[in-house]
């Protein structure tokens, strides 16, 4: 190697040293520059000390009846089609048991997890779970890329193949995202029930804090026998049910 | 001595097949836009189905991609003279299906335009996570691996380098089978078995890609490869379809030992229509026990016979991943042990899919971008095998 | 700057000067705070840019070429990635027409 050569690169390497010190103090002053309003008293989040869930009491529930799902697609602006390519977020099963022949009915939703598999496999943190239990995708990290969906043990979610339009203000969905149940995290921040819950004639479906003792879902849960879905897998469901 | 017409002629082939594969990897992109712009309602995917053609497509090209470098190992690691003389062309095939797979997985996706979001957040416990850094790390090792072949002032490198890489695709291969074996909950996939399945898989799969470039390139080069290689090279594929038999086996017969999961096999293995005839017809018989006769057949020592074997092998390989990317999801999720079940949603019932032309023509596109790399880097760069005359070792 | 429809307009916010340059920011912010930690911020969600910036015409701040999203994000050749999901419309205007 020449002295050209070695001039060349100690020339280069002060040169980009000094512009790395040239830069850095500007690109902290942008930060400044954007440096957000702060808001008085912050508005109150997602609280741990919550956890939401429901108790369906599926002898409540009657074969035929389809006003949860209903209520869900109004209230989300789903178009309420079945078409093996259009969103669901809550369904009616009919159940018949193998050995007694028992029939029963019962809806099915994203079942809000306290360990969901659908936010263990998500490569980019879109599928999460609130600090109260709700289990959200994300759509703004959302890739579409559908592995919670093969990771989901109750098919809870589905992958929007078209593009919408008019969506409800209250409830952003969008092509080539998931989706699913959301407890209508929106309604609940308000203080409402979800809407399944509301619409359900015969009373079903009821919700509530899993985490206070004295509220009506805990002393119903403390009182009748009820199960999660798939307790094998023990992910602990928010949701619970009565009469399976 | 080749002539000046001939020499022409090859010229203009060249560049005639190179066009052609560019007009393929066009027809994928294009392919790509219309979902972009449709959704994916214009495949036959669905919300039962949620991978289909492209997934079939792209798993071969990245379990091909890691299993062809088997080749530069046995080379680099085990020392031997014939296969170190084809590392550099085995780490070619590697890239360049490695590049067109992550294509196609890339351009499925439901908004490819924010594949960023999976750089900047970045989730430590998903395994889709785990192999889009396993996937860049082999690229850039393999990249430098050639790097020490090629250039003569890095050859001693060249062991090291080799051991990172072969002990890197180990990893790369059982990062790809914990994608499926970490689904607990469907009873296709939940299974330990499923990361030494493919690793082997890889190995059949990649060899047999191998085989028919390299065929290829010694034929238009109006070369002949020796007949001792030809013979070592054939027995060893056929080792690796007898291993992935094995597997493959393995994998169902634990799944029948299983009392809970005889009914998926029963779908799988007899019952499921499309599935159990690819599986049988298309992966048992002709991907894997008809190669094995055109290998182990006495008198059947030309280079046609290998390449026939190889590319059944690669049809079969697909096949066998129709059946279990497709029909392990079509076999409906046991959400309620015990009762039967129906709804709106497909529960309880066999999910049907029927792929579309722009699935095939993602995953058609994948392969042209590998036979497109392929194509120019043995152009302007040597990637002939160099043989000694052959001496045993 | 492009002729736009600035809807009812008005400022709670910051100065015009100040949300033309760093809107985004503050949208981007109140959207992860909004999902992922539930913190509700009327003042700064974008529903409530929506409320008073939708054009009194149409209800809507994408609309038109003209309209209050869209006239500035043309004349500047900068893709708007909102709407594809969220709705441009007013919310009230939006359950005024969808309730009967």
């Amino acid at each position: 190697m020449n002295d050209i050569d070695i001039q060349r690169r100690s020339f280069l390497k002060t040169s980009l040293g000094a512009a790395a010190v040239a830069i850095a103090p500007g690109m902290l002053l942008i930060d400044v520059a954007h440096g957000k309003p702060q808001t008085v008293n912050g508005p109150k989040s997602a609280n741990s000390k919550v956890r939401w869930g429901m108790l369906i009491n599926t002898t409540q529930c009657k074969s035929g009846c389809n006003d949860c799902v209903t209520a869900c697609n109004r209230e989300n602006g789903l178009s309420g089609d079945t078409k093996p390519t259009d969103s669901q977020w809550i369904r009616k099963i009919e159940l018949k048991d193998d050995s007694s022949g028992r029939d029963l009915s019962l809806p099915m939703m994203c079942q809000h997890c306290e360990y969901p598999p659908c936010v263990d496999v998500c490569p980019t943190t879109a599928s999460f779970k609130r600090a109260d239990g709700i289990v959200l995708v994300d759509k703004h990290r959302c890739i579409g890329c559908r592995y919670c969906m093969m990771a989901c043990p109750y098919k809870a979610r589905s992958f929007v193949h078209e593009p919408l339009h008019d969506q409800k203000p209250d409830v952003p969905r969008g092509k080539g995202t998931v989706e699913a149940c959301t407890l209508c995290v929106h309604r609940v921040d308000q203080g409402l029930k979800p809407a399944c819950s509301e619409a359900c004639l015969n009373k079903a479906i009821l919700f509530g804090d899993l985490n206070d003792p004295e509220s009506e879902i805990s002393r119903k849960i403390r009182s009748v026998a009820s199960v999660q879905v798939r307790a094998d897998l023990r992910l602990n469901p928010g949701i619970r049910y009565q009469g399976l | 001595m080749p002539t000046l017409s001939s020499l022409r002629f090859k010229n203009r082939l060249y560049y005639v097949l190179l066009a052609a594969g560019g007009l393929v990897a066009l027809a994928g992109l294009y392919a790509v836009h219309l979902m972009e712009h449709h959704g994916h309602i214009i495949t036959g995917m669905n919300n039962q189905i949620v991978w289909g053609v492209p997934h079939v497509f792209a798993i071969f090209l990245i379990v091909a991609a890691s299993g062809v470098l088997n080749v530069a190992s046995i080379g680099s690691v085990f020392g031997k003279a014939i296969y170190k003389a084809r590392a550099p062309l085995a780490s070619l095939l590697s890239i360049a299906m490695l590049a067109g797979g992550l294509s196609v997985l890339m351009l499925d996706l439901g908004r490819p335009d924010r594949i960023i979001v999976a750089a900047t957040n970045y989730n430590p416990t998903s395994m889709f996570a785990w192999n889009i850094v396993l996937y860049s790390g082999m690229f850039s090792l393999v990249f430098v691996y050639l790097w020490t072949m090629m250039e003569q002032r890095m050859n001693r490198w060249t062991k090291p380098v080799g051991f990172a890489v072969f002990a890197w695709r180990f990893i790369l291969t059982t990062g790809t089978g914990l994608i499926f074996a970490f689904l607990t909950a469907r009873q296709a996939y939940g299974s330990a078995l499923l990361p030494p399945m493919f690793i082997v898989l890889s190995f059949a799969w990649g060899l047999a890609v191998f085989h028919v470039v390299q065929t290829v390139i010694y034929a238009w080069n109006e070369k002949t490869l020796d007949p001792a290689i030809l013979q070592r090279k054939k027995n060893l594929l056929g080792v690796f379809v007898i291993g992935s038999l094995y597997m493959v086996a393995t994998y169902h017969l634990t799944n029948l030992y299983f009392a809970h999961q005889a009914g998926f096999e029963r779908f799988i293995l007899l019952e499921g229509g499309v599935y159990p005839r690819l599986f049988w017809w298309g992966y048992v018989l002709f991907g894997s026990l008809l190669p094995l006769l055109l290998i182990f057949s006495p008198g059947l020592e030309k280079t046609k016979y290998v390449m026939a074997a190889s590319l059944l092998v690669i049809l079969g390989s697909f096949a066998l991943l129709y059946v279990f990317i497709i029909g392990g999801q079509a076999y409906p999720l046991n959400i309620f042990p015990g009762y039967q079940v129906s709804s709106s949603f497909g529960d309880g019932q066999i999910a049907t899919y029927h792929p579309s032309l722009y699935e095939f023509l993602l995953g058609f596109g994948g392969l042209a971008i590998a036979f497109i790399i392929t194509t120019v880097s043995v152009r302007v760069l040597n990637f002939m095998p160099q043989d000694k005359p052959y001496i045993s070792d | 700057m492009p002729k736009r429809d600035i809807g009812r307009g008005g400022q709670c916010v910051e100065d015009p000067q100040w949300m033309r340059k760093n809107h985004m920011h503050l949208l981007k912010h109140q959207r992860d705070e909004t999902v992922r930690k539930g913190i509700r911020d009327e003042n700064i969600s974008l529903k409530n840019c929506i409320e008073c910036h939708a054009s009194t015409k149409d209800d809507s701040v994408i609309a038109r070429d003209d309209s209050f999203c869209v006239a500035c994000h043309r004349y500047e050749a900068v893709k708007i990635d909102c709407f594809e999901c969220h709705s441009g419309m007013r919310k009230s205007a939006w359950m005024q027409r969808n309730t009967k």
